[in-house]
């Protein structure tokens, strides 16, 4: 057992001095974080010298670069690229706001007790089922060529990107209500117990108790979701919306200089980065406060 | 509800202001041949019990012996399969009564605090008086100010539940319970998740809630607390109500060998 503080001088008092002991080790643990940097920095740079090496004397390299890393089509597709990003962001951003809205709409559905429900229940069990199954394609195709083609007054006669939209959507929605759902049933049954007890009613504390702790639990990820769709968002270029992809793809066409695709990449990529540190700052935040909950 | 006697927030309805006190014999809690089961499990076994107003009935026995079944009973937390529970001469076991009403005016402690971990102490305590009896939000903080007083913790207002030590979030846990103005108080082994140095402060609480008028019914494994402050003694076996009387007789002179049986092996856990 180690030999009680004296009392005249706690730690963390102004008074207090590392022995020499402490020093010492103070000494060595700053040589080694000293020396461990040095390893990692030169490890670092020998590997990507000899990697960087390998590749560019490869005999195939030549022609790697002028197709897939071509500046001066880089610099002529950016503009058209861009813009087409623009679209990609707009997309994602509305269609993320909807997509919270029916998640949450949909998880509360299926949280709803009492037999008057069951229709709604049931609804939104199909629901979830039939459009996590889909593959966001199909969805897309059948939307974005087979509305239109229907030729019904009101559905059939709108931007096409509205479709890719809506695609994304039913597709989306479904997969961010199960991540309600699973942090609705989440949350102890006792602060749903406890707040019932105060003569709260069953909605009440569903809004007021529940759904506050469970949305912050999913937030990480509902995040993750939203990197994704992002990407996504992608997709509809194949319905001939002209968004990133497909910008890249027309500047393509043109002489089969596939460095434009490697634009398109790059511009999504710094998109989902910063949206993927914040997610990880998001749940180490969670992690740190409120990971079990509090009290149960 | 909103009648504020006394500027310590705490308010208890005049024994004459009773409402409908029906069946003066049956007292202010009257719970008759209670029965309940959780699938294959008998919880409760035929339990009667009268609490009059301004009683501190106090529920001993065993884990496991349906004390806190019993409470969640009287709280609606739990649908009874048979039996008759009525407060101030209402059967609130009827179906047909609102379930809220009836719990906005019984409140309940739980072991684990129950705390809303997401919300401000202050937030905790007026969420009821704000989303259940509609208060402006100004005077739900007053009182809630005034009860956090009342229970010592008026400068904890803006802290987090976790923020706490276990005795101040039980004690909070109390004031949300009591900002209610409750004409019943049950209190589900609310020192048994506090170290023994947070015990005093919850229970020196409760002797106060009980000399203020308070009727109380209370499970604990304290049995020196229920020996000052219990009006009535019950032991509960299984289930069953085994024995009912003074603490005098009950904790000292048990006339069922059972209870003789679970009472010295709390001494010999050293807790009497």
């Amino acid at each position: 057992m180690a030999p009680a503080p004296q009392p005249s001088a706690p730690a963390g008092s102004p008074s207090w001095q590392p022995s020499p002991l402490q020093r010492q080790r103070l000494a060595y643990r700053r040589g080694r974080t000293i020396r461990s940097g040095i390893t990692a920095a030169l490890s670092t740079l020998v590997l990507l010298a000899v990697v960087i090496g390998a590749v560019t004397s490869s005999p195939g390299w030549p022609r790697v670069q002028d197709t897939f890393f071509n500046w001066d089509k880089a610099k002529e597709s950016f503009p058209a690229v861009a813009a087409g990003l623009w679209l990609n962001l707009r997309v994602m951003l509305i269609c993320a706001v909807v997509v919270v809205l029916l998640g949450l709409l949909l998880a509360i559905l299926r949280t709803l007790r009492g037999p008057v429900f069951y229709p709604l229940r049931m609804f939104a069990a199909a629901y979830t089922d039939l459009f996590r199954g889909l593959p966001l394609i199909l969805v897309l195709l059948l939307l974005g060529f087979g509305v239109p083609a229907l030729s019904l007054g009101g559905v059939s006669f709108q931007p096409v990107v509205v479709y890719g939209g809506a695609a994304l959507v039913l597709t989306y929605s479904a997969y961010v209500a199960e991540v309600f759902r699973a942090g609705i049933e989440s949350v102890h049954p006792s602060q749903r117990a406890a707040a019932r007890s105060l003569g709260l009613s069953n909605a009440q504390s569903l809004r007021y108790v529940v759904l506050p702790q469970a949305i912050r639990r999913v937030l990480p990820p509902l995040l993750n979701d939203f990197v994704s769709l992002q990407k996504d968002s992608g997709l509809i270029s194949i319905l001939g919306v002209i968004d990133a992809i497909r910008a890249a793809q027309i500047s393509t066409a043109a002489d089969f200089n596939y460095t434009p695709y490697i634009v398109a990449g790059f511009l999504f990529v710094c998109l989902t980065i910063p949206l993927t540190r914040l997610t990880d700052w998001v749940a180490r935040r969670q992690g740190w406060y409120g990971g079990g909950g509090g009290a149960v | 509800m909103r009648r504020r006697s006394r500027p310590q927030g705490l308010e208890q309805p005049a024994p004459g202001r009773m409402p409908r006190a029906t069946d003066p014999a049956g007292g202010l809690l009257s719970i008759r041949n209670l029965r309940k089961s959780f699938g294959p499990t008998l919880v409760l076994d035929d339990v009667s019990l009268d609490v009059q107003q301004g009683d501190c009935v106090v529920l001993i026995g065993a884990s496991g012996s349906g004390k806190s079944t019993l409470l969640r009973c009287v709280n609606l937390l739990e649908v009874v399969d048979d039996g008759v529970i009525e407060l101030a001469g209402a059967d609130i076991t009827d179906p047909r009564v609102n379930a809220d009403q009836v719990r906005s005016r019984v409140g309940i402690v739980f072991q684990a605090f129950n705390l809303f971990p997401h919300l401000s102490v202050l937030q905790n305590v007026t969420l009821s008086p704000i989303k259940v009896h509609g208060l402006p939000r100004d005077e739900a903080e007053a009182r809630a100010r005034a009860m956090l007083d009342r229970v010592g913790l008026s400068d904890k207002a803006a802290a987090k539940p976790d923020e706490l030590s276990g005795g101040q979030q039980q004690r909070v846990a109390i004031a949300r319970a009591l900002v209610n103005s409750p004409v019943l108080m049950l209190l589900d082994e609310v020192t048994s998740a506090l170290d023994p140095e947070l015990v005093g402060e919850v229970l020196s609480l409760l002797r106060e809630l009980k000399d203020e008028g308070m009727t109380m019914l209370i499970a604990t494994h304290e049995m020196g607390f229920a020996r000052q402050v219990a009006d009535t003694v019950c032991f509960l076996d299984g289930g069953r109500l085994l024995e009912v009387g003074p603490p005098s007789q009950v904790l000292e002179d048990p006339r069922q060998a059972r209870t003789r049986q679970f009472l010295s092996r709390i001494i010999e856990a050293g807790r009497l």
